[in-house]
């Protein structure tokens, strides 16, 4: 998995790469099923392997497929990562251990949600009660992202700009390219 | 594309079905093995994808055309939004299923059955639109 | 601080800075989508150990199994998939964007193009 992400940054092909891209979300959906997060694999396992990797092959038929830029390694980049990458690992020190049934994180809410949600909404399956349940709001506010997202593809990429740039060859729309 | 790739049509079709039941199936049995909104919305839109893919962008726009992704689009948030809203009018909180049936339970498996199927419609209705508007650039 | 208790957080911290390196050095647009898209599995791999419970089972309520790891990064995992790949197709719908305007995909030819069109 690690191999794969590194090899992203030298292949020039992009192609490649996105092939690649895509076998990382697979290997991730892997090690969800191990980690027993059984739905989160099967979402990454359709969404990352799938969709996201038929959405970025759109984007290169669009566009090119050819990087230009020289992959050499850039010294500051590199160094600022190692700084970051050392920093972090220097925090997780104070991390619990994996697997610990006592951390901080699985002693808050989840005790409730595993006892008391059979009761309470009659489902065996947690993450389904606790999705659409408990945690009604943030999966609402969730749909609403998605929804503003293809509002926004649809905005950017949509009927309109397809006739404007159909109708008068090309207009170059000035603000798009400033906005990024 | 129509000539071409026969291999790729039989198969197609022979599983599309399949597909997208499979898609229901994950939807509806969500609540008992893994699966929900989510995941049953992506393959859905990948069933609708596929054909797309193989028969011909224009085709698979005469089987989802424009204002049905759209009105989808927006059916799935208002269907989410609905269920919440309708807890609300029988007297409980935004998003609160145990008022929507007599016996608190069933409430919530109600609740949380129509709250998937919002997701659901909103999530197949996104993948489904935004590959079309990828797809429909180059023409 | 023993040392295979704490390896998921470093296999996480390198994953992350591997995405992080991508976004920063690499001038293809289309690859620091990808190295967004790296570092975000990596955020997620997180959440999914820090969820794991030892000889915890899968969430699901079955006769016989006491210990379940925890669902709730489960849940905001898997809507966060999804939200990705919405915004990840946000991103690539202005970089299709992007190519009609400048023509390229490197944001130092981009940048070029920009100063070129200032200086006019």
């Amino acid at each position: 998995m690690l191999l794969t992400g590194i090899s992203v940054i030298f292949i020039r092909n992009l192609f490649a790469v996105v092939v690649l891209a895509g076998m990382f979300s697979l290997l991730a959906a892997v090690l969800y099923v191990v980690l027993d997060a059984v739905d989160v694999a099967f979402t990454e396992a359709a969404v990352g392997a799938g969709i996201s990797t038929l959405l970025l092959l759109g984007t290169l038929a669009l566009t090119t497929d050819k990087e230009l830029a020289k992959t050499k390694i850039k010294i500051i980049p590199l160094l600022l990562v190692i700084f970051t990458g050392s920093v972090l690992i220097l925090g997780t020190r104070d991390m619990p251990n994996f697997g610990d049934a006592k951390a901080p994180a699985n002693l808050h809410v989840a005790p409730r949600y595993i006892e008391e949600s059979m009761k309470e909404t009659g489902l065996p399956n947690m993450v389904t009660s606790v999705l659409a349940s408990y945690r009604g709001y943030d999966t609402f506010g969730e749909v609403v992202v998605i929804f503003t997202a293809a509002i926004g593809v649809l905005i950017l990429l949509g009927q309109g700009y397809r006739k404007s740039r159909r109708g008068s060859g090309k207009i170059i729309n000035k603000n798009s390219g400033e906005a990024e | 594309m129509m000539t071409r790739h026969t291999i790729l049509r039989v198969i197609a079709k022979f599983m599309i079905p399949y597909i997208l039941l499979f898609a229901l199936y994950v939807q509806f049995h969500g609540d008992f093995g893994p699966g929900g909104g989510f995941q049953a919305g992506v393959i859905f839109a990948a069933g609708f994808i596929l054909y797309s893919l193989i028969f011909g962008i224009e085709n698979g726009r005469k089987v989802m055309p424009p204002w049905l992704r759209r009105a989808l689009l927006s059916i799935g948030v208002i269907i989410f939004g609905g269920t919440g809203l309708f807890g609300l009018i029988l007297g409980g909180n935004f998003l609160d299923y145990n008022v929507l049936l007599e016996n608190p339970v069933a409430g919530q498996h109600l609740g949380i059955l129509l709250v998937e199927l919002g997701v659901g419609i909103t999530v197949s209705a996104t993948m489904i639109t935004i590959f079309f508007v990828f797809a429909s650039q180059d023409q | 601080m023993d040392f295979p208790g704490l390896i998921n957080y470093w296999i996480v911290i390198i994953l992350m800075m591997v995405g992080f390196y991508i976004v920063i050095a690499q001038g293809n647009l289309i690859k620091k989508i990808i190295g967004l898209n790296i570092f975000q599995v990596s955020v997620f791999i997180f959440y999914i150990t820090v969820g794991k419970v030892s000889d915890g089972s899968a969430p699901i309520m079955a006769a016989g199994i006491d210990t379940y790891s925890n669902p709730l990064p489960h849940v905001l995992i898997l809507t966060a998939i999804v939200v990705g790949v919405a915004t990840t197709a946000l991103g690539l719908a202005m970089i299709v964007r992007i190519r009609t305007a400048y023509n390229s995909i490197e944001s130092d030819e981009i940048e070029r193009a920009e100063i070129l069109e200032d200086d006019k």
